[in-house]
């Protein structure tokens, strides 16, 4: 067992900090500037006050502990954090979910829609040395994600062909139209792996995934696992002077109150996702020695709802779903469940991602109406009030979702919908729900920056796929809007698109196949030390090239 | 002396069958969950598809026939091999070995502070029943021992790290710290302190109460009160006469709570963040990593049956009229 660390002793960390000149600071803000990734960033007016420093180690916490950090075998939110570092996509986004460059540097689309090209940096190296070319890009994307990254698989079999056309150039030439291709470049969506370490072996048994090799500028120095993740500083990195950091620990604390503890203390400077309770968040937003912010979490824009079993009386009737709509008041879920975190929604996407269309159905609590709703269904109360009985199973990610299904239980039992609470641990819940074995349950999902992407697939009926989790698991099947998700996804036209998804938010709102609870956000705690951190839509899964620490 | 040898020798036949019995129990109770480590990682990639769920289940083999999987585990286990962990790509022993420094470190030391402990306070206790110092460890040790021992551990460490900041909070050692030999050791030391005095002072309280039980009843046996006549001292009375007595339900306790050591302790593990099996375990159900927790169960149960056979051992050496029977 090695435990032991021949990393840099602390004080030398603090002494290197220190130790930076300011000119030669300068230098590095200077020729950072010519990359034209960073460009906009160091240009924004709040960062040009203060000089980057090389050096300082930045700690974060990673929760739950990934099994394995190469990114391609592995999505799940902690490993996208870490291997965001190591491994790099083609693009990451704006806040506004328009790409930016990343290992591409630049990239073009034909006026049909059909061909993709993209432009790589030059001089770009893995981690061990070998030289980064098209061929990694078109091995990743043709052959490697295809096997093991369901979504990835989604997109790159759209492809008629993926062809280097040089060194540096790779082509995607599309079957058909899909604008929301140049979404699907994000690191954890399309992550770019060494073809020379993964070509003809088993990519899930190769022995490389415990050591993973990236072009990110970070490497993976040291895993001791249930304690912690060592990343230490890529000197090859190709960018010139980046990163600013020598390196990035992540810590594994698996007690919720002992991770707002270590952020309390000053043990680490940033948090992310769901590592600290909501019910901690307004306490430690108190902390002066840290930022929270809310920012960063664009791309996966995840909207959370009740998921209705349709193929259950009387959960098929739409009226029945309303009513549960106008039984429940969403503000107090966003507010005293969350503590303020969200946003009340108003339909199927998520009003941070494109095309979304505010004008739409929506269903202010109203108990009268919930009851004039099931009293049109025939759903008269018994001797005890009670009209139909329902099951709910709360998804098991924690507190915060078991006490949204006991204010469920309630809201639901004022006009006459008895609940009984199923629970569950997170195996038994993703096989219940993917075997259709549910009445209702809450669940919450991704939006991957377009409706295509991330939204259609749990509303379209060629998407209900029995024994598959995040597919259209209700059963809900109307074809006018297979037919304007269809069109949509191939729609070159923005305008026409834009259309398109409004028609297919406004029915989807009137059919209410689910219920939409929050539009979820994450809170990011930063020490008021950490800078330029945060800025992308994937926020703290980004590369953090140019984050920097000052004293 | 032939006796003990056969004793010993008949028991760990009898160990070697129980452990078979729950090896094949143990793989039917964590296959009984419903769902499986496919289903539990497509759940956690946020996304999903056929060929990913068949995929995974082909490559952690729960494709074929539950009574092969079985046939296959036992075959390995049999030959020592405890599996491999898809879900972590490394051989189960690897993760276990890796794991077991750092809860042994943590229990046994607590262990043997909580023994020691535990019987001088109820020693004290018995000797001076009824006054003020039987009353203080007796309040004490109820309230150690009914304290929720997860919110003692945040209490210890809001006190002592946070406000004092003497004390590491959580973790094994200082990160990135690249201490070496004694500095390491004290590094690790420095991290121990919270951890294992919370997990000790909930067994503390139960080896107090009960030598301070024991020791009040064997005090009023006539052989103590002959002892007193002889006019021996005071002090040889209760170490020779009453504590050894005394001690037998201790040690019954005691070898039944050591054989669980090697189980760790979740709940001060999740607290202090501690890298030890029972926080292994612990994630290994919730992510059905079925070979990783049952490689657990086994170490686990193994232990089991050696301390077992080690408290009877130690039975006959405190008490020689303990014999073995036959």
């Amino acid at each position: 067992m090695t435990r032991r660390l021949s990393g840099i002793p602390a004080s030398v960390q603090r002494g290197f900090r220190r130790g930076v000149h300011r000119a030669a600071a300068a230098g590095l803000l200077a020729a950072s500037l010519a990359i034209p990734g960073t460009a906009a960033l160091v240009a924004a007016p709040a960062m040009a006050q203060e000089t980057p420093v090389r050096g300082g180690v930045l700690n974060s916490i990673v929760q739950p502990e990934p099994p394995t950090l190469m990114l391609g075998l592995n999505q799940q939110g902690p490993t996208q954090t870490v291997a965001g570092k190591i491994y790099q996509g083609l693009l990451t986004y704006d806040r506004k979910l328009n790409p930016l460059p990343s290992l591409a540097e630049s990239w073009t689309v034909s006026p049909d829609g059909l061909t993709y090209t993209f432009k790589l940096y030059q001089n770009v190296k893995w981690h061990d040395g070998q030289p980064f070319t098209a061929k990694d890009v078109v091995f990743s994307t043709s052959k490697f994600l295809m096997e093991v990254h369901p979504r990835a698989r989604a997109v790159f079999s759209r492809c008629e062909s993926i062809t280097a056309l040089d060194d540096h150039t790779v082509e995607f030439k599309l079957k058909e139209p899909f604008p929301a291709f140049i979404q699907a470049f994000e690191v954890s969506s399309a992550p770019i792996v060494p073809a020379h370490l993964y070509e003809g072996t088993d990519y899930r048994a190769n022995p490389a995934n415990n050591t993973p090799i990236g072009t990110g500028p970070f490497k993976l120095k040291e895993w001791v696992k249930g304690s912690y993740i060592q990343l230490v500083r890529n000197e090859d990195y190709y960018k010139k002077d980046l990163p600013y950091l020598d390196g990035i620990t992540f810590r594994v604390i698996p007690d919720a109150a002992s991770r707002s503890l270590a952020l309390e203390s000053g043990q680490v400077q940033q948090t992310q996702y769901s590592d600290l309770e909501p019910f901690e968040v307004p306490r430690m937003k108190t902390l002066p020695n840290v930022t929270m912010t809310t920012d960063g979490y664009e791309f996966v824009a995840p909207l959370s709802w009740l998921e209705i079993n349709h193929r259950v009386k009387p959960l098929d009737d739409k009226r029945f779903r309303k009513a549960i709509a106008y039984a429940i008041d969403r503000k107090f879920i966003r507010d005293k469940i969350w503590f303020g975190l969200g946003r009340v929604p108003t339909g199927p996407i998520n009003s941070v991602v494109k095309f979304y269309d505010p004008k739409v159905t929506t269903y202010e609590p109203n108990i009268d109406k919930a009851k004039a709703l099931l009293d049109e269904m025939g759903l008269k109360p018994d001797g005890k009030g009670v009209r139909a009985t329902v099951k709910l199973m709360p998804m098991p990610y924690g507190e915060t979702w078991t006490r949204l299904g006991e204010y469920l239980k309630q809201a639901l039992g004022k006009v006459g919908i008895s609940v009984v609470l199923e629970s569950t641990d997170a195996a038994g819940w993703a096989q219940r729900v993917a075997n259709w074995d549910y009445e209702i349950t809450t669940n919450f999902l991704y939006q991957y920056g377009d409706p295509a992407l991330g939204v259609a697939r749990t509303y379209i009926s060629s998407n209900i796929r029995k024994g598959v989790l995040f597919t259209n698991t209700m059963g809900y099947s109307n074809p006018k809007v297979d037919e304007l998700f269809a069109q949509a996804s191939q729609e070159n036209d923005p305008a026409k698109r834009q259309e398109e998804y409004s028609e297919v938010q406004r029915i989807l709102s009137d059919d209410l196949p689910v219920v939409w609870l929050l539009e979820m956000e994450f809170p990011t705690f930063l020490d008021k030390r950490v800078k330029n951190a945060n800025k992308t839509a994937i926020g703290v899964n980004d590369t953090y090239e140019d984050v920097w620490l000052s004293k | 002396m032939l006796g003990f040898a056969q004793l010993f020798a008949s028991r760990l036949v009898k160990a070697a069958a129980i452990l078979i019995a729950i090896v094949v129990m143990n793989f039917f109770l964590v296959h009984a969950a419903p769902g499986d480590p496919a289903m539990v990682m497509a759940g956690e990639a946020g996304a999903a598809d056929e060929k990913f769920v068949a995929q995974l289940r082909q490559q952690f083999g729960l494709d074929r026939p539950i009574y092969e999987q079985l046939g296959t585990y036992v075959g390995k286990v049999v030959q020592g091999d405890l599996g491999y962990s898809y879900r972590q790509q490394r051989p189960v022993w690897d993760i276990l070995a890796e794991r077991l420094p750092a809860t042994l470190v943590l229990t046994l030391t607590a262990f043997v502070l909580a023994l020691a402990a535990g019987v001088a306070l109820g020693t004290l206790a018995a000797v001076a029943v009824g006054t003020w110092a039987d009353s203080a460890i007796t309040v004490i040790a109820l309230l150690a021992y009914a304290t929720p021992i997860y919110w003692i551990g945040l209490m210890l460490s809001l006190l002592f790290s946070i406000q004092l900041g003497w004390l590491p909070a959580f973790g094994y050692e200082t990160v990135g710290a690249g201490y070496t030999g004694l500095a390491h050791a004290a590094d690790v030391a420095a991290h121990l302190v919270l951890p294992v005095i919370t997990l000790a002072l909930f067994y503390m309280a139960g080896y107090a109460r009960l030598t301070r039980a024991s020791m009040l009843e064997v005090r009023s046996l006539d052989f103590v009160k002959t002892a007193k006549a002889k006019g021996l001292p005071q002090r040889r009375i209760v170490t020779r006469h009453v504590l050894r007595n005394a001690i037998l339900p201790v040690i019954t306790v005691a070898g039944i709570q050591a054989g669980q050591l090697v189980g760790g302790s979740i709940l001060i593990e999740t607290v202090f963040a501690w890298p030890g099996i029972g926080r292994l375990a612990f994630e290994a159900v919730l992510q059905r990593d079925y070979q990783v927790l049952l490689g657990i169960f086994l170490v686990t149960s193994v232990m089991v049956i050696l301390f077992n056979i080690l408290t009877d051992i130690l039975y006959g050496l405190v008490d020689p009229r303990i014999q073995v029977s036959q």
